[in-house]
């Protein structure tokens, strides 16, 4: 008899086997301008249950580029596992060709050189077509949203959310989970989940006042003969790495036996195939995996990680499908009687020069943008460098956004929040006011301007870096670390909070920060209520226009030390 | 009138507390005289004590704890870094059914939040949770 977990394990293999593969072949037929929208799209149907997975598309309608993580590190046992392998060791550990699509894709290496070859990613009308074409292989597949997808550009942040809500409509989405929707303040939620034609899933999130749950933890459908469960799971810590004022009667957490409970009353009701939808982090859903009984998928989110394989943690399947629209994963299930008995998975790359656009959703994408159109394209100034923020320290965008701070504000530091949204541009891009919206459009965008002493500014890096770089994934909090401007440091990530930061110097004296001096800072994103400043999409505008060119380059100030 | 061990326990650490005003935090008692407060001096095993707390709170002002203890006769919590450490203690009766609190607690900072159990048999049991409290922000 072979086992479950030995077919998971056959099928895991052969997935192994036949990725790399498959992505250099791409890579070749790239080169050749061949990268077609069936190469994408190959895939053998199998089993019974096809579920779609998009997570983090940060309202992100229109290709981008989007560099990923070139310092991606992970507290604890994840050291060193996905998904915090990046660049060359990715590859290797992958066994993706160097110059191959995936590698694109998936990593940083050769960013702009590779970037010419394979063009931008993403885009809601060619996200639509890779849909529409799976559905037509799987008419009933299951198209499930991970949340962050209300939030991240101009149009959703002068909209409400609604012009991303429209087009999430129109794609057809069977059910979502959430994390930065709650930014938009709890009524507006309330007021857009009481039309949403789909189920808004959340086990974890409970009414302060009688600790009752508020929305649906789960949602059942009857997929090709299966008993298909999708749990909702929404980021745990949403009322403390966001401002709680705007969802003041809100408690999320982890709530990690609720969960156990909840696979339970699914099984009992005769689920087939139990599915997480989560916006918890990776290494939060691994070790959920790890302890909670009974789940067969969890769809990642949150942390913008993608995976060409699935991970499995026992007998749970962990699929990250990345961020920004820049990826669709398609996992094709065969599910009997209770078991899920083999599977076949695709990271589908969203190559937007390889693929139609769906002309009804590149329409519906237009119209919403229509009212914007003026404003989205205005062009601010150029730049001559890359400019990106993802990573656990300063990316150039962010010591873009912290000089802007410091010049239009006259402050002599800048704090800018380590958010792992926004996408890049490439050198001799225009910098368009979408563009600054796309790293910085939010509902508490306050540029505000206060006295911190160098005690106040020390610890808050170090209770930051604590919830990046704790060991127990459960007490991971929030974004990347704070990226600063104005200063330098060195961090040792293993240290226990409090010894972390070490050497922190003013840059523009070269002298080491004075704990008992009071400093000028500069910062946005305040989770306190009643922060008062002009919007840091004016600031940074201002800066950009005053500067016509800008050149920015890698952070050198910054040492990070592991061990 | 007899007055007991545990009183004059209490007494002195008043005493102590108060003669230490002056200096930051408290932290004079430190959680061992808060535990042997409760035990009268005898160190607590483990037992079927559980204690939910969230790893992070999302509000340090009001912190959801729950303690659970099966065969406990009392409960009491400990939040050791707070200016007031003594929680609450709770007396279950012979007929209680369910050997169960769950409270609220203002928390001045990260700490190991502690329950104590007096068991039916005289003896005493202990666990902890590491609750954070964080300034936040940064939000993913």
């Amino acid at each position: 008899m072979i086992s479950r977990r030995h077919f998971l394990q056959a099928s895991l293999a052969a997935s192994a086997l036949l990725g790399p593969a498959a992505s250099g072949q791409w890579g070749r037929l790239a080169a050749q301008q061949r990268l077609s929208q069936s190469d994408l799209l190959d895939f053998d149907t199998f089993g019974n249950v096809t579920l779609i997975h998009l997570t983090d598309l940060h309202a992100q309608t229109q290709p981008i580029w989007f560099r990923e993580a070139s310092v991606k590190l992970g507290g604890g046992d994840a050291r060193g596992q996905p998904p915090h392998l990046v660049g060359e060791d990715f590859l290797a550990h992958y066994g993706l060709e160097r110059t191959s699509a995936m590698a694109h894709a998936l990593t940083h290496v050769e960013f702009e050189a590779l970037g010419q070859a394979y063009g931008r990613m993403g885009g809601l009308d060619r996200i639509a077509t890779l849909v529409g074409a799976i559905r037509a292989d799987r008419p009933d597949a299951l198209l499930l949203d991970g949340g962050d997808t209300w939030h991240g550009s101009l149009p959703a942040l002068r909209t409400d959310g609604q012009d991303m809500v429209n087009l999430m409509n129109a794609l057809g989405v069977d059910a979502m989970t959430s994390h930065w929707e709650f930014t938009l303040g709890a009524d507006r939620v309330d007021q857009i989940v009481s039309g949403l034609p789909f189920a808004f899933l959340g086990q974890n999130i409970f009414d302060t006042d009688w600790n009752e749950p508020v929305y649906e933890p789960y949602r059942l459908f009857e997929r090709g003969g299966a008993l298909v469960a999708v749990i909702g799971q929404a980021f745990p810590y949403t009322p403390i790495a966001n401002p709680a004022w705007m969802f003041p009667d809100l408690s999320f957490g982890i709530r990690e036996a609720r969960m156990q409970a909840m696979v339970e009353e699914v099984r009992a009701q005769g689920a087939d195939l139990v599915v997480v939808l989560s916006h918890n982090g990776f290494d939060v859903d691994r070790q959920m995996a790890a302890r909670v009984q009974g789940i067969d998928v969890i769809l990642t989110g949150h942390t913008h990680d993608a995976l060409p394989e699935p991970l499995l943690v026992g007998q749970t399947l962990l699929i990250a499908s990345g961020s920004n629209g820049k990826f669709v994963t398609r996992l094709d299930l065969d599910v009997r009687d209770g078991q899920m008995l083999g599977f076949r998975h695709r990271l589908i790359p969203v190559f937007a020069d390889a693929i139609d656009p769906d002309p009804e959703m590149a329409a519906l994408v237009a119209a919403e943008r229509a009212p914007f159109a003026e404003e989205l394209a205005e062009v601010l100034g150029h730049t001559d460098s890359l400019l990106y923020r993802r990573g656990n320290f300063n990316g150039t965008w962010d010591d873009l956004i912290c000089t802007a701070l410091m010049e239009e504000r006259d402050a002599e530091i800048a704090l800018s929040p380590g958010v792992r949204w926004g996408p890049s541009l490439m050198p001799g891009d225009p910098i368009t006011r979408e563009d600054v919206f796309n790293v910085t459009a939010m509902t508490y965008g306050q540029a505000y301007r206060r006295q911190m002493t160098g005690a106040e500014i020390h610890g808050a890096m170090e209770d930051i870096a604590e919830n990046l770089f704790h060991p127990d994934p459960y007490f991971q909090q929030g974004g990347d670390m704070v990226r600063v401007g104005g200063l330098g440091y060195r961090i040792a990530v293993d240290r226990p909070m409090g010894e972390r930061i070490t050497g922190l110097t003013h840059l523009a004296s070269g002298e080491a920060l004075d704990m008992d001096r009071a400093y000028t800072v500069a910062g946005w994103a305040s989770v306190t209520e009643g922060t008062e400043g002009p919007q840091i999409w004016d600031v940074v505008s201002d800066h950009i226009r005053k500067q016509g060119r800008v050149s920015v380059p890698g952070n050198e100030t910054i040492e990070v030390v592991t061990g | 009138m007899t007055i007991s061990r545990r009183r004059i326990l209490a007494v002195a650490s008043a005493g102590l507390a108060v003669t230490l005003m002056p200096l930051p935090a408290q932290a004079a008692t430190d959680a061992g005289d808060l535990i042997a407060r409760f035990t009268d001096g005898a160190t607590p095993g483990e037992g079927p004590l559980t204690i939910s707390a969230p790893q992070i709170a999302e509000n340090g002002n009001a912190v959801g704890v729950e303690v659970a203890c099966p065969g406990a006769r009392s409960i009491r919590i400990l939040a050791p870094a707070n200016p007031n450490p003594e929680v609450c203690t709770v007396h279950f009766g012979p007929r209680a059914g369910s050997r169960t609190l769950s409270t609220r607690i203002r928390m001045a900072e990260t700490m190991d939040v502690i329950a104590l159990a007096e068991m039916e048999d005289g003896g005493f049991v202990q666990a902890s949770a590491r609750v954070r409290v964080t300034i936040g922000g940064c939000g993913g």
